[in-house]
């Protein structure tokens, strides 16, 4: 029996990635795992239950809930986390906008996504964080190309893409001062295809809105927003009708764009997925403000 | 709760399962045609969506330019838009259905060595860039130099801008005569030629017809074809201890895993194995994942071994094969490159890390500096700046557990890490 000793694509992401999350669980005291309920946070998840099995994950799951998911979302962490034994810290936008620590965005584009990088901090100094794990992939948007998988924060949480960290083979080098911590992006190499085509081999469990149903939504800026809730406020000439959509990303109502679909499992997203000329990204609001908005948001702190 | 389905065999996810990693970087001096490059082969293999392609169209009509320039598919932070300039290493990735690719995409200034240097220590493949109007020129040589260091098994040259010289054969050959007597001088790798124009797309994905007289074939078919399987080493069994776990409960009351990643050879159930720097015997018991148990593992797997014996092991251990031992010392010699901008200093002292070992060193000497465009030894000048090659030797406060670069790169790299800012100010081959 002759054989061939290389790994598939896949099988060497997956190896790397666990590699990296082990080394999060050596070389940090009080890591945590930023837990948003889209699929790349989910996929990371599901790698850390590989990385450290038969033992639990030796870190939790945090999510910054900015009091925009939807419902499915929430549904979905609470029964996941409890699923792949995850202890799990949940911390509120609202409570920070209550304490005066962040201002709701005003006007018809109010977005609480950038207020979610107060909430996020406020969380790492409380908790006293020296690590958090973002599902982030250097392939969704020309910022993050550069980024490492060991990406060091000075004390205010902010990243500087001129100052990073050389990363050689596989030796990173997660040493940091009093006050300093690191996000770690265990997935860095992996694409949305290779995401997708992994939760099918895999067969992960999704929340409900990444399949086609039913759902009032209403046009703007050429993507359909969610029509079913109040806070997201819709001008005059916004009409909210039905249709049959899907969400490509999950994150913040205010900004998550759905595509019309009717891919209704797995294999057909990934059908979806293969044929579509759009990147997902282009789905977000929030990365369209600006060319540059996803690096501003970066060097403030957010992943 | 969740909507799952159940995969019917699918020939789609078959095929995409099958498809192997090529990771590459490019090099080549500024305008040399890198980013065209690049970009030329994200879009011509279809991988570029259309709101990126978009993006790019309206910054190049933005910009006065008369072609939509595909150099600004990748370029990336603002600071770089700004200066027009390339800055730091970028990962980009394409796929065919055979392959798929990561790209380290790194400057060739004369400042940054240290990138091209990051990106080369992942990559099986480097594609050098020379302009067919310039020749091999000073950086050629440098970033085949660096190429060679780092030990990435192939290299691709491209003679780019091919139009500009009217697609002229002897040109080409001229080219490939000059870089051959350069590259004789280096350890032995594997080198191709190709003569592109990546503004035009010749030979790049798709064969041209302004250059009858090459009877190769495309940069794309070489990146899809050439061979991978053995830029792993498969013969020396080196498993360094990442991470120990210990459940902790009722049903793995007893269980003690070693985790970490293979750095080389081949490991199977049922091998006699010794645990270094300690020397203690023993046998795989089991090969973990999560999964289940797998009979044999092999580099770059991720998984968990655990022993027959109960022996004390932690990070920074290394599992190997009793008749095949690396290196055990303190003391080690090191080509370096040195990638701050205060000057290495001899015996100054250090953070090492190494595999999964962790240890303080000293630099007791710095033996010499190599002129990287001529590849001469400077003896006397041990003055090491930012982007400087170096030989130096080190000294650490515990054993380090290694083999030689030139035979395993996991096992034979190093970094030095400053004691007070953290930061990583050098990258080492071991000797
Ligand atoms: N005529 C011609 N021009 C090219 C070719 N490749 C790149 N260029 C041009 O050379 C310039 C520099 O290219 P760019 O890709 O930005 O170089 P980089 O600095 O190496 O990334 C640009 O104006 C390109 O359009 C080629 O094959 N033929």
């Amino acid at each position: 029996m002759s054989k061939n000793y290389t790994l598939k694509h896949l099988q060497e992401l997956e190896s790397e990635s666990i590699y990296v999350l082990r080394e999060v669980a050596a070389q940090f005291e009080n890591p945590a795992l930023l837990f948003s309920g889209g699929k790349d946070s989910i996929v990371v998840s599901h790698l850390a239950r590989k990385a450290f099995a038969p033992a639990k994950i030796p870190f939790p799951l945090m999510h910054i809930d900015t009091g925009h998911n939807f419902p499915e979302t929430l549904e979905y962490r609470d029964w996941w986390a409890n699923e792949i034994g995850a202890k799990s810290i949940i911390k509120y936008v609202q409570d920070s906008i209550d304490k005066g620590r962040a201002t709701e965005e005003k006007g018809i584009n109010a977005s609480r996504n950038v207020l979610q990088t107060v909430t996020l901090l406020d969380a790492i100094e409380e908790l006293k964080l020296d690590c958090c794990i973002g599902g982030a992939r250097r392939d969704e948007e020309k910022a993050r190309a550069k980024e490492r998988f060991f990406s060091h924060r000075d004390e205010f949480g902010q990243w500087d893409p001129k100052n990073q960290r050389p990363e050689l083979w596989n030796l990173f080098n997660g040493r940091k001062n009093v006050g300093e911590h690191f996000r770690v992006f265990p997935i860095s190499n992996w694409t949305e295809m290779d995401v997708w085509q992994y939760i099918l081999a895999e067969n992960i469990p999704l929340p409900k809105i990444y399949f086609s149903h039913k759902r009032k939504v209403f046009m703007r800026d050429g993507q359909w927003l969610a029509g079913d809730f109040d806070f997201l406020a819709k001008k005059p000439t916004e009409v909210v009708e039905e249709k049959i959509i899907r969400f490509r990303t999950i994150g913040d109502i205010t900004c998550t764009g759905a595509v019309e679909s009717t891919a209704s499992t797995l294999e057909e997203i990934v059908q979806e997925v293969a044929a579509s000329r759009t990147t997902e990204r282009g789905t977000r609001a929030d990365d369209k403000r600006s060319e540059a908005a996803m690096e501003d948001r970066k060097k403030q702190g957010y992943f | 709760m969740s909507n799952t389905t159940h995969p019917a065999p699918n020939s789609e996810l078959q095929s995409y399962l099958d498809m192997d990693l090529l990771r590459f970087t490019t090099a080549g001096s500024v305008d040399d045609g890198k980013s065209t490059l690049i970009g030329r082969l994200l879009y011509d293999s279809k991988s570029i969506f259309e709101d990126q392609y978009e993006a790019v169209k309206a910054s190049s009509e933005k910009r006065g330019e008369e072609y939509v320039n595909l150099a600004l598919l990748t370029d990336g932070l603002r600071a770089e838009r700004e200066q027009g300039i390339t800055i730091d290493v970028a990962y980009r990735y394409f796929a065919t259905p055979k392959r798929k690719f990561i790209i380290a995409d790194t400057p060739g200034h004369i400042q940054y060595t240290r990138n091209m240097v990051t990106g080369a220590s992942t990559a099986n493949l480097a594609i050098i860039l020379i302009d067919a109007r310039k020749g091999v020129i000073e950086q050629t040589m440098r970033h085949t130099f660096i190429a060679s260091l780092l030990r990435i098994p192939h290299i691709v040259v491209c003679v780019n801008k091919m139009d500009l010289v009217e697609y002229k054969e002897e040109v080409y050959n001229s080219i490939r005569k000059d870089y051959q007597a350069f590259a004789s001088k280096l350890d032995s790798i594997d080198i191709h030629f190709l003569p592109i124009s990546a503004l035009n797309g010749d030979n790049v994905v798709d064969r041209s017809d302004k250059m009858p007289w090459y009877e190769g074939s495309t940069l794309l078919y070489l990146l899809e074809n050439i061979h991978i399987a053995s830029d792993h080493n498969h013969i020396d069994c080196r498993f360094p201890v990442q991470y120990v776990i210990r459940p902790m409960s009722n049903e793995h009351h007893d269980y003690r895993g070693f985790a970490g990643r293979v750095a080389g050879g081949i490991f199977k159930t049922g091998d006699k194995v010794t645990v270094l720097p300690s020397g203690f015997q023993s046998k795989v018991k089991s090969i973990d994942t999560f999964s289940g148990p797998i009979e044999e593992a092999f580099a770059p797997m991720s998984v968990t071994l655990t022993l027959e014996d109960e022996i004390d092991i932690s990070r920074g251990d290394m599992i190997v094969r009793e008749n095949n031992q690396p290196h055990v010392s303190q003391d080690l010699d090191a080509m370096i490159c040195w990638f701050h901008s205060k000057p290495l200093q001899a015996n100054s002292k250090f953070v090492i890390r190494h595999t999964s070992r962790e240890a303080r060193c000293m630099v007791k000497e710095i033996q010499y500096k190599v002129d990287i465009n001529t590849l001469h030894r400077l003896e006397d000048d041990k003055n090491i700046q930012m982007n400087d090659i170096a030989r130096i030797r080190i000294r650490t406060t515990i054993p380090l557990l290694f083999d030689s670069y030139s035979r395993n790169r996991n096992t034979g790299g190093i970094i030095l890490v400053d004691e007070a800012t953290n930061e990583t100010v050098a990258a080492g081959m071991i000797v």
